[in-house]
């Protein structure tokens, strides 16, 4: 017998798990963190969110500014908006954190992904991929008479649909580098 | 002021030039450099514990009765590994601290050395920051940045990692510069929100000032201003078990400790009040029981330093971002330019409900002829006390809540438990730290047997720096708290809940060349107390207690501020299955 009936998805890290008050909308933020380009600065970021339990969808990182010595995170994340602030305000608190930006809130923002997709396979598969890549202008980065791999840019659920078409015919291995993003405008 | 020199004399260097005076450390091999500069020097005082979490320990008892941070120095592997429990019982109660650990020489690390351990990443959640120095050039930034980031902001511990070669290496140091850290928190609050929460105290008719340990961290002047703040409004104040002292005991608009062993009169206040005002609190669960039946018609205002404190548990109406002592500041500026204004009659009758609350009398227990009573034994230390330049540590458990409850602070920075984390083993090492920082005040250290067996071990620092810190223990020969609990929610099957082959505590002072003495008679308990306090060395005060006294008032776990119990009647089958599970 189960004493305690902790809703699905409650993110709370306090014992009292009971909290009715906010919203249990699950939302799907963007979340751009600039941070001092020091080491184990991923780690805490990281760190922060296993050790509270919230969900990173995908995170990417990379040197943006080498004499400033700041690097951007770009973290997709879902979680009640309550769960969503807390994220912010954590972030916020890290030492080497110069800048947390909302781009959901602030935006619209501009996000691509880049994947590359190995599908193996001949014949007539082989030439549906070929053309359905050329729909989704995918770029042929490798080839052999047996395989391709495609290079796509683009919004998650663009790639996403990429690789569901694919899989039928051959896909064979996929990676892909997770969320970058942009406020649009200036 | 660039001058070369090693790293180890950097290091010495900037602890005086932050101007520390006392160090709390334990040698080892990755340290030695560090330890050999110590020696040769005589501004910074190095108290020898007997096991690193003392140390940590004794750092935040040093720092939470002076306010400035506490510093603290190990060795590498386990001396850094066993500082972990303090640091993280510093993290959760913020507590500046400043430790500074060893590290294999550069070349070594990620080779498993000897007494190699991962620290910066083993220690990374349980401190504010930290930092692996792998240069001489880096190290005095970089403990000049530690200072700033432990006591900038809310507070809390830092950790430097310094590997043996950068210790032996010379470098440039430089001296503490102002500005050179990009980390500055928010210190004024929005006025916009402050003139909001402003309107609201002219207007309402409930009433309450929720206080914590921010507005002690704060430093005295908050404390003034929040006292100012009180007394001028005429609006109650309770506070938590970090805020005990932020406002008097003795002041008359005193509710005394609120939450889950908080007094009657303080939780209902807080359940029917109009408008609370949380003021360096962070809503822990041990203060607001079940969620959902919180404090369900106030409006909620919430002053504290840290963004991610608000609407972190219970979401508020007023946030007010900024630290205590300046938010209070506006907050009094602005009530007064607005002609000082309170609902006198809705308050009058406000305040006449909370003296019908206090008739309950819910610190009421049976007194005995012939054991001592816990409460009584605290009430009896309260009085005998309570003139006296007095500092309290504690350790965790059922006499920690007693010691709240019984004992009145009347000035902060004098109550030092933990809170938080709650470290069994904090009081001891605590003791000695707060010792250090005030020579001639008596200092006592509230203990269960339980707890204080923890760190006994450093009976021997105790005794080697001559420090005349008293070990007050409630003796019941049980882990008294669980031992309730399991009487409360395990029908009563005590599971490994008592203390078996306990020491002849007497014997035991003695063996350090300390003072014991036994007491079980209540009828020598006031005499056996005075003999503690005149005694001009260390104490164990072995007091044996009521063994199966519980501790009340308790707000069951899952239940609400107006479901709490007042006695043993009413403790059968209170807790639900929902409950058990919470701790």
């Amino acid at each position: 017998m189960s004493a305690l009936h902790i809703k699905k998805g409650s993110t709370s890290h306090s014992a009292y798990n009971l909290r009715p008050n906010f919203s249990d909308v699950q939302e799907r933020h963007t979340i751009a963190v600039l941070v001092e380009n020091e080491p184990g600065v991923l780690a805490r970021v990281i760190g922060l969110f296993s050790g509270r339990g919230y969900n990173i969808e995908s995170l990417t990182v990379a040197e943006v500014d080498h004499t400033g010595h700041l690097s951007r995170i770009t973290i997709v994340t879902t979680g009640t908006p309550q769960v969503i602030e807390q994220i912010k305000a954590q972030l916020g608190r890290i030492i080497p954190v110069h800048e947390v930006h909302d781009l959901t809130v602030e935006g619209p923002a501009v996000e691509r992904e880049l994947a590359i997709l190995k599908v193996v396979g001949d014949g007539d598969k082989r030439v549906e991929a070929l053309r359905l890549a050329d729909i989704f202008r995918a770029n042929v980065v490798d080839s052999t008479l047996g395989s391709f791999i495609f290079e796509i840019t683009g919004a998650p659920d663009k790639i996403d649909a990429f690789a569901e078409l694919m899989r039928p015919l051959g896909l064979a291995e996929i990676a892909r580098t997770g969320v970058a993003a942009l406020l649009r405008g200036e | 002021m660039t001058r070369e020199m090693t790293g180890a004399k950097m290091v010495v260097q900037a602890l005086k030039d932050q101007g520390v005076d006392t160090v709390f450390g334990y040698p080892g091999g990755a340290v030695l450099p560090i330890y050999d500069e110590i020696f040769l020097q005589n501004d910074i005082r190095h108290i020898l514990v007997r096991h690193e979490q003392g140390a940590v320990h004794a750092a935040e008892g040093y720092a939470r009765s002076t306010g400035k941070p506490g510093v603290v120095l190990v060795t590498s592997g386990p001396g850094a590994t066993n500082a972990v429990t303090g640091l993280t019982d510093a993290l959760l109660d913020s507590i500046p601290l400043v430790v500074l650990t060893g590290q294999v020489p550069t070349f070594m690390i990620g080779s498993d050395a000897f007494q190699e351990a991962d620290t910066v990443g083993i220690t990374r959640p349980c401190t504010k920051h930290n930092w692996l120095v792998k240069e001489t050039d880096a190290l005095a930034a970089t403990i000049h940045e530690a200072f700033h980031v432990a006591t900038a902001g809310r507070p809390g511990p830092v950790l430097i990692d310094i590997p043996k070669d950068v210790q032996f290496a010379t470098g440039e140091y430089n001296g503490p510069k102002s500005n050179s850290s990009h980390y500055h928190p928010r210190v004024k609050g929005d006025l916009e929100e402050i003139t909001e929460l402003v309107a609201a105290i002219e207007t309402a008719e409930r009433p309450v000032f929720y206080t914590g340990g921010g507005v002690i961290n704060s430093g005295a002047a908050a404390s003034q201003l929040l006292r100012e703040l009180v007394d001028a409004t005429g609006i109650p104040i309770t506070s938590t078990l970090m805020g005990l002292g932020c406002y008097p005991a003795s002041g008359k608009n005193w509710l005394g400790m609120l939450g889950m062993h908080g007094l009657y009169e303080a939780n209902m206040a807080m359940h029917d009040c109009d408008l609370m005002i949380n003021i360096g609190a962070r809503f822990d669960d041990r203060i607001t029981g079940r969620i959902d039946a919180f404090s369900p018609n106030s409006v909620k205002a919430h002053i504290d330093i840290d963004p991610s404190s608000i609407n972190k548990v219970i979401r508020v109406d007023i946030p007010i971002v900024g630290d205590v002592g300046h938010v209070l500041e506006d907050i009094l500026k602005v009530w007064k330019s607005r002609g000082r204004k309170v609902n006198r009659e809705a308050l009058a009758k406000w305040q006449a409900q909370i003296a019908d609350w206090r008739k309950v009398n819910c610190l009421a227990y049976t007194n005995s002829e012939k054991t001592i009573k816990p409460q009584y034994a605290l009430q009896r230390l309260e009085e005998l006390t309570k003139g006296h330049d007095r500092y309290v540590t504690t350790e965790v458990g059922q006499h920690q809540m007693w010691a709240a409850q019984f004992l009145g602070f009347e000035d902060p920075n004098r109550w030092m438990t933990s809170g938080g984390l709650g470290t069994m083993g904090y009081g001891f090492p605590a003791s000695i730290g707060v010792q250090m920082a005030h020579p001639d005040a008596l200092v006592i250290n509230v203990a269960g047997e339980a707890s204080w067996l923890m760190n006994m071990q450093e009976m021997g620092t105790a005794a080697q720096y001559r420090l005349p810190v008293k070990q007050f223990i409630l003796n019941n020969e049980r882990l008294g708290m669980v031992r309730q609990w399991q009487e409360l929610l395990h029908g009563e099957r005590y599971s490994h809940s008592w203390s078996e082959s306990l020491p002849d505590f007497v014997k035991l002072a003695e063996a350090f060349g300390a003072k014991g003495i036994l007491c079980s008679d209540p009828a020598d308990l006031d005499d056996a107390i005075i003999e503690m306090i005149e005694y001009d060395g260390p104490v164990i005060f072995d007091c044996l207690v009521e063994k199966h006294e519980n501790c009340f008032p308790m707000i069951p776990s899952g239940k609400a501020h107006n479901e709490m119990l007042l006695g043993e009647a009413e403790t059968q089958g209170v807790i639900d299955s929902k409950g058990s599970v919470l701790v």
